[in-house]
């Protein structure tokens, strides 16, 4: 795992190199590159339609790239499907919450775990030791992971039926259950009252204390501008600006496509 | 309280034949337990890949035909012959889910339907091995050591066995790591895939799994009835198969034991029903479709604990 | 040369045959493209139409011309019916949930018939006729040629329709966008039922000139609809040009593997091909790549 030795401390964890996503006709990204380096909070930031959304879909491999190059530790991740990307170490929550609603609460967490853990059919079948102890540890480690974000009362309900600032933690809770590299989170306070946004800005600064690089994806201007270690502007899919909160606050064009008429 | 209903259904099972006087209800048993499989293997698929398959009859009926051939015809012992007419089932299963399982859930339901077809037509056409439309004859039957399963009690006990077994491992599989994985990829394919599930290769295997439990149920009929031929593996069956599985509810283990029995007993309770069979079938599949979408074995019991919450 | 005309002979019976697929596969895509879903009950109206025909003309004894518009309504009021009273009141539209209803009316409409027509297959005297017309050293049927006739006919004045009139135009951009549709004010429920009525009267059209050729029974249906469907998957899903193209190379590929290799298999055939589409070309020979958008 990460140590202070660690040689990819400083260097990019996620490049993306001259990507481009089309929609019949429209691009949705253009040449868009950036690096992304570790243990940071990167914000993606954008008027509707920028194609924030895209991207996160592009790195999680759900749509594919046209042209140019993702990069996950140094090594190419374009063309690898979502579940392939998902087990490296990139996992994800939606714009949209997309929870397993037949599931509770506990079981969407467990299903986090997919991909760190190995019994199949056969052995969940016959219920062998080895599955029964597996089950063991990752439920006993949902439950902790449960508690982390507050939820642990709510373990056994069905996910269909807690409040949305839950099911949005929910969906964090079941990103961070796979132990990702990285985090990308997709307008992660949309539609929360103020009190709301402020615990989940808690939450993703709780997060980066321990360590996790994350992507974020956010309208609100307060959140982004409090929370976030480095910012990147796009505008129809093409990158206007990156820097600092501070710096971006004074760039010109960035106001102009979209924090002059935003705020 | 979890586990209450398995060993309460089983000893309902062990002490039924003594209550029973009519053999013939005996042998309509027998035929519901090999339904039973077949129904909780096909709901795996239904209920948990949300795919549907017509072609459940045909994998019934190449382990009914492989198991006659190979035992019959080649000279193989049963017992090992049961489980290589599964695998090779499950070969042909693999070979059709590769590629209709990407696509939309209806070309999966063609594909297994355009199937059952093929199967169908080279059974009856192909006479030198099968039999062709006057059926295959002389099957041997079950038999471990010495001990024959000569009579419909014997076989009653053994097949009933399979079928609880099949029902208890299939209860372990939907709570386990790849029962998630599926309940998962049914309710939501992307956020199953961005979890780390290979939804792909998960729906093949559960394709794969549940036209082996068609073809175990296909061999066990062989060797009990000891004759076959092409009518019982017609669409028409796959058709049975998929309306006991969407009246006793997709998703639902107990509700397909519930939908299998049901279904497999009603032609034997109503008599005069068997000239309509079709017409029934037809009936009953599109009303539970339309007004109980989710099946009528969930929709009976949220009716009785909401009954039982009144009265209390 | 025998063989050359023998060739030519498979050809032509296979465009025979095709074109009725053809018909066939132009009602699965005219339902698909309104509403997403695939009707299992196609083939029972390729098979009621012939039934219908077969009562209106052979035992009412009403003028060909009568019996033949009286069955195709009476088809498409069926399929209004089905569109009505079982997939419009359905709870879940969910589109499996809503193809596994046509499934059951499938069977329904073939339980019925059986009731009402028996289980033997019945005939109809082909139109005009049965002195065979030589081409070329081939025999063709004056029925082939009423078939060709009326495919022609049928498949010209529904393109007029898609393209020349406001509800033709409206039935497309149903297809192209349920939403778009809608919210520029077409009755998009009334295109759904009229795209069953039309597929209804597309099927029984079907079955009245394939009747004299093959005979029809209660049970028919099923093969029908998935040689129509096959057609459609061939020639690319949901695609007009493609559901005649589709239509008619699977009639002559049928038919010239009937009439070199096997006749037993010829059904065989349709379905090998099917799953060979589906496996190395899912959105048809004519269509364009994947199916799914994610
Ligand atoms: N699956 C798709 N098919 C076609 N076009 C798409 C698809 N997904 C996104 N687009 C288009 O790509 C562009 C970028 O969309 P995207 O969802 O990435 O924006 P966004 O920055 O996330 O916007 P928002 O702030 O509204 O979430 C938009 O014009 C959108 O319409
Ligand atoms: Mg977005």
């Amino acid at each position: 795992m990460i140590s202070p030795a660690d040689p990819h401390m400083d260097t990019a964890v996620l490049e993306a190199k001259n990507i481009t996503v089309r929609f019949e006709g429209l691009e949705a990204l253009s040449r868009l590159s950036f690096a992304i380096s570790p243990r940071r909070i990167v914000s993606i930031i954008g008027p509707n339609g920028a194609g924030k959304t895209t991207l996160l879909n592009a790195i999680t491999g759900v749509y594919p790239i046209h042209a140019g190059e993702i990069l996950f530790q140094g090594k190419s991740i374009s063309g690898l499907k979502p579940f392939q990307i998902a087990a490296l170490g990139i996992t994800r929550s939606f714009q949209q919450a997309q929870l397993f609603m037949n599931m509770t609460v506990l079981e969407n967490v467990m299903v986090g775990m997919h991909s760190r853990t190995t019994s199949g059919f056969f052995k969940g079948m016959l219920r062998l030791p080895s599955e029964r102890k597996e089950e063991r540890i990752i439920s006993a480690q949902s439950r902790d992971i449960l508690d982390e974000f507050g939820l642990i009362s709510k373990a056994a309900d069905m996910a269909g039926h807690i409040s949305i600032l839950d099911q949005r933690r929910l969906e964090i809770a079941r990103a961070m259950a796979a132990r990702p590299k990285i985090l990308l989170l997709d307008e992660p306070a949309a539609g929360l009252t103020i009190r709301e946004m402020e615990a989940m800005a808690d939450l993703i600064l709780g997060l980066r204390e321990k360590g996790q690089t994350i992507i974020l994806v956010e309208h609100n201007m307060r959140l982004v501008m409090a929370i976030s270690d480095h910012l990147i502007v796009l505008h129809h899919g093409v990158k206007i600006g990156e820097g600092r909160p501070e710096d971006i606050q004074k760039n010109r064009q960035v106001i102009e496509a979209y924090l002059g008429k935003k705020v | 309280m979890k586990h209450l209903p398995l060993p309460v259904f089983s000893l309902f099972v062990i002490a039924l034949p003594l209550i029973l006087s009519n053999n013939y209800y005996l042998m309509a048993l027998n035929i519901a337990a090999l339904n039973v499989v077949i129904v909780i293997g096909l709901n795996l698929l239904m209920g948990y890949a949300g795919q549907i398959s017509l072609g459940h009859a045909a994998f019934f009926g190449l382990g009914a035909y492989l198991s006659a051939i190979l035992t019959t015809t080649c000279g193989f012992p049963v017992w090992p012959t049961i489980p290589a007419a599964m695998a090779i089932t499950a070969v042909v299963a693999y070979l059709i889910g590769i590629p209709t399982l990407k696509l939309e859930g209806h070309y999966l339901v063609m594909a297994t339907l355009g199937f059952n077809v093929i199967v169908y037509i080279v059974m009856i056409q192909l006479s030198a091995v099968t039999g062709g439309p006057s059926g295959f004859a002389g099957i041997p039957r079950l038999q471990i050591g010495g001990f024959a399963f000569d009579s419909d009690l014997k076989i009653y006990y053994l097949f009933w066995a399979v079928a609880i077994l099949v029902l208890i491992l299939s209860l372990n599989l939907i709570h386990s790591r790849a029962g998630r994985a599926m309940a998962a990829l049914s309710h939501n394919e992307i956020a199953a895939r961005c979890t780390g599930i290979d939804t792909e290769t998960y729906k093949v295997k559960i394709f794969v799994i549940s036209a082996a439990l068609a073809s175990l149920a296909g061999s066990l009929y062989a060797h009990y009835i000891s004759f076959i031929s092409p009518g019982s593996f017609s669409i028409f069956f796959s058709l049975q198969a998929v309306t006991m599985v969407l009246v006793g509810g997709m998703g639902s283990v107990w509700g397909s034991l519930f939908g299998a029995i049901l279904l497999s007993l009603l032609p034997e309770v109503l008599h005069s029903v068997k000239e309509y069979n079709v017409l029934v079938y037809g009936f009953i599949l599109m009303a539970v479709l339309m007004f109980f979408p989710r099946g009528l074995f969930p929709a009976g019991r949220s009716f009785c604990i909401a009954m039982i919450r009144k009265k209390t | 040369m025998p063989q050359l005309v023998k060739l030519f002979q498979f050809t032509l019976s296979g465009l025979t045959t095709g074109s009725t697929y053809a018909l066939i596969a132009i009602g699965f895509s005219i339902i698909h493209n309104a509403t997403g879903i695939v009707n299992f009950a196609q083939g029972e109206f390729v098979m009621l139409g012939g039934m219908f025909m077969i009562t209106f003309y052979g035992y009412l004894k009403l003028p060909m011309a009568a019996a033949f518009v009286l069955s195709v309504f009476a088809v498409a009021i069926i399929g209004l019916l089905l569109e009505k009273t079982a997939l419009r009141p359905s709870r879940s539209q969910e589109v499996l949930n809503l193809v596994m209803i046509t499934v059951g009316a499938s069977i329904f409409i073939k339980g019925l018939s059986m009731a009402v027509w028996g289980k033997s297959a019945m005939t109809l005297a082909p139109f005009s006729g049965e002195d065979p017309i030589l081409i070329l050293g081939a025999a063709i049927m004056p029925q082939s040629i009423w078939i060709f006739g009326i495919t022609l006919a049928v498949v010209a004045a529904l393109s007029a329709f898609f393209v020349k009139t406001r509800t033709g135009k409206a039935m497309r951009a149903v297809a192209a966008s349920r939403r778009s549709a809608m919210l520029a004010g077409i009755p998009v429920n009334r295109m759904i039922a009229l795209s069953f009525f039309l597929s209804g009267a597309l099927g029984a059209v079907a079955g009245i000139i394939l009747t004299p050729v093959t005979t029809i029974s209660y049970d028919a249906g099923i093969m029908l609809g998935l040689k129509g469907f096959s057609a459609a998957i061939l020639g690319g899903y949901g695609s007009m040009i493609g559901a005649v193209a589709g239509g008619l190379l699977l009639g002559v590929l049928e038919s010239l593997g009937a009439g070199l290799v096997s006749s037993e298999y010829k059904d065989v055939l349709a379905f090998l091909i099917l799953l060979i589409v589906l496996f190395f070309k899912p959105g048809g020979i004519f269509g364009k790549g994947a199916s799914r958008r994610v």
